[in-house]
């Protein structure tokens, strides 16, 4: 029986001018309604399947300049442009033809991130168009959707979904009369963060361990069961219907110089209306929190943001003005990451914050680095040494001396994700770490983010 | 591309010294069986059916316990040693038996901005149980404490069994799921 959920969830998905030209709503179409993810539904309010028939007139690489020339950038937070990845893809010679995979990368487990649910769960037809418009793009023959193991209702709906489009022939074989076949299936995780990095989730996906594999070869020429495999993100594939019904000239209007399109963020933390909410690239800081979100919930001021997942350099106050896209967010030593957003005003103890990051990375390790498996659990146990009030001033400058080992040095970015935020914390709130060492507790009046029971 | 070992079945334990606690089931039924291998024909080779083919085993068995760890082998025809050591890869195939309602409750950054070390321990506190513990003596509840649920926006949130609880605010909250599940309004551990 297929479990759909009954209630909608609490989070705001809009906000005054959101559909207007200045905020365009391209992916989150009737969020917040339960009836949206049908296929009814998407075909007569949300332009559905226009798109994919549009680009079945096209030839493959005609997609793909299109989609090269919008200047999509990957959504799951490395800003890759994602034309450009697909034409990595290997192509079909007289000698040699190929099996190819198109994969979306559904595992969404960064901390503080949660806008993939919100178009798998309210347009789920937009990701599947999205994924056979890649899949025609670069001639793929299967996509698969790896979705995290806690999402079980939202892969009913998928699955849900998926079949819908299969009765309709959008999905199997000869799709709208193209002769292009294609099918989709979902696939279950099982509870890894790690599963996030494409290589891990690509042998997550084969059966195996969620271990990241070396690369080379990239997943363009050894992906999925050994064949050649594009993986992206949800967004990013959810962005491709859009891009192909507007065009790609008026895609690349919206947004900030090359970071274009919008994007989701999902704000959370200490703020009014915390929600997730779609944005042009390079909307600033401030706007979002302080417009879009209320500010901070208690009128407090705000001590701390960071600005893409729990992965982020942390930025204060000052940083507010900054725009949040790729290349301002890099320019100030942070990331965008996965676009969201956690918000700490200043009653929020920085010394716990950075424990509970360093408890999860180094419970989220997969073990197979030695830098990051044996680093993330040294910077646990420091900083739970400082918690309880046994810290010494040298810890400082041995959890410093740590991060940089971690960081670049493993094969996947879970090393520098756990590095990054204990460095920028220990950098920015140098005092609040000396304050507690010093006097054994903390300087904020907030209250216990870390619980006392037993470790992980 | 399929594990090169050959597979092979054994009583010993895969994990010398290792304890795991057992199961009162020992087989699949052929329903399982089945539906496992139905699994094996939908992807691209057998090796892929491990993941899903564990959930059903869980759903049988209560829990991953070695017993069903080696049927899944058995059924897929593939090694022990790679089924072994993917249940204890991922932190969703419990190696120990859980409650008829398992509760999981988010403590990452998100969700413990806004109260969610509180509601674990109220949590505790109604329930008698403590975190990765034992489940309580009328094998009603367990707990646990999880890594983000995504559920960020609606924090703090807890998931029962496979149902997502968001915005958790008060403990009257709390109180109403504890109750629904006590009434049979919520879906024992297990149950499809």
């Amino acid at each position: 029986m297929v479990n759909l959920r009954t209630k909608p969830d609490r989070q705001p998905y809009t906000f005054p001018g959101f559909g207007s030209e200045k905020f365009p709503n391209l992916m989150l179409r009737g969020a917040g309604d339960l009836d949206n993810w049908r296929l009814a539904v998407y075909e007569q309010k949300h332009e559905g399947y226009q798109a994919l028939k549009k680009a079945l007139q096209m030839a493959p690489v005609e997609v793909t300049a299109e989609v090269k020339a919008s200047g999509l950038r990957g959504r799951g937070g490395a800003g890759f442009l994602t034309g450009l990845k697909w034409s990595f893809m290997p192509k079909d010679t007289d000698e040699k033809k190929f099996t190819r995979y198109v994969v979306c990368n559904a595992d969404e487990g960064e901390p503080g991130t949660f806008k993939d649910r919100a178009i798998m769960e309210y347009n789920p037809h937009q990701l599947i168009e999205g994924m056979i418009i890649a899949g025609w793009a670069m001639q793929c023959q299967k996509g698969f959707i790896y979705v995290r193991g806690e999402f079980k209702w939202m892969i009913d709906k998928l699955d849900a979904a998926i079949q819908e489009a299969r009765e309709k022939g959008y999905l199997g074989k000869n799709i709208l009369g193209s002769g292009f076949d294609f099918d989709l299936d979902t696939y279950r995780g099982a509870g890894a963060y790690v599963c996030g990095e494409e290589s891990a989730l690509l042998n997550s996906l084969e059966g195996r361990r969620g271990e990241p594999r070396s690369k080379p070869p990239f997943p363009a020429q050894v992906g999925a069961y050994g064949k050649p495999t594009t993986v992206n993100n949800v967004e990013t594939l959810a962005a491709v219907p859009p891009i192909l019904r507007m065009g790609a000239a008026e895609y690349s209007k919206i947004g900030s110089p090359n970071n274009t399109g919008t994007r989701i963020f999902g704000i959370s933390g200490h703020v009014k209306r915390p929600g997730v909410y779609e944005l042009p690239m390079g909307t600033t800081l401030d706007f979002i929190i302080n417009e879009i979100a209320g500010g901070t919930l208690s009128g407090r001021p705000i001590k701390a943001i960071q600005p893409g997942g729990a992965s982020c350099p942390f930025l204060t106050v000052k940083d507010l003005d900054c725009g949040m896209d790729f290349d301002q967010l890099k320019a100030r030593g942070t990331m965008a990451g996965s676009g969201g957003v956690m918000v700490m005003d200043d009653s929020t103890d920085m010394v716990q914050v950075t424990l509970r990051l360093a408890k999860f990375y180094a419970h989220e390790s997969c073990g197979q680095c030695t830098p990051c498996r044996e680093g993330t659990n040294w910077m646990q146990l420091i900083l739970e040494r400082i918690v309880a009030g046994e810290g010494r001033m040298e810890d400082l400058d041995l959890l410093t001396g740590i991060t940089p080992r971690i960081g670049l040095k493993t094969l996947c970015a879970l090393g520098d994700a756990a590095a990054g935020p204990v460095e920028s914390a220990v950098k920015v709130f140098r005092s609040e770490f000396e304050h507690y060492i010093t006097h054994k507790r903390s300087l904020a009046d907030g209250p216990a983010l870390v619980s006392h029971f037993a470790k992980h | 591309m399929n594990h090169p070992l050959h597979h092979e079945h054994s009583d010993r334990p895969l994990a010398p010294g290792q304890r795991l606690p057992e199961s009162a089931r020992t087989a699949l039924s052929d329903g399982a069986v089945a539906e496992i291998l139905a699994l094996a024909d939908r992807y691209p080779d057998r090796l892929a059916a491990t993941l899903p083919a564990l959930y059903v085993a869980q759903r049988e068995f209560g829990f991953s316990s070695l017993k069903a760890m080696k049927e899944v082998a058995r059924v897929l025809q593939i090694p022990e040693a790679h089924v072994f050591g993917v249940a204890t890869f991922y932190t969703m195939y419990l190696k120990r038996p859980v409650g008829k309602f398992h509760i999981q409750v988010c403590t990452n950054l998100s969700c413990s901005l806004r109260g969610a070390v509180k509601l674990l321990e109220q949590l505790c506190e109604r329930v008698g149980v403590t975190p990765g513990g034992e489940p309580s003596a009328d094998g009603m509840w367990s707990v646990e404490e999880v890594e983000c649920l995504g559920s960020c926006g609606t924090a703090p949130c807890l998931q029962v069994n496979e149902d997502c609880y968001e915005e958790l605010l008060t403990e009257a909250d709390l109180d109403r799921i504890l109750e629904a599940c006590r009434q049979g309004d919520v879906k024992a551990w297990g149950e499809v």
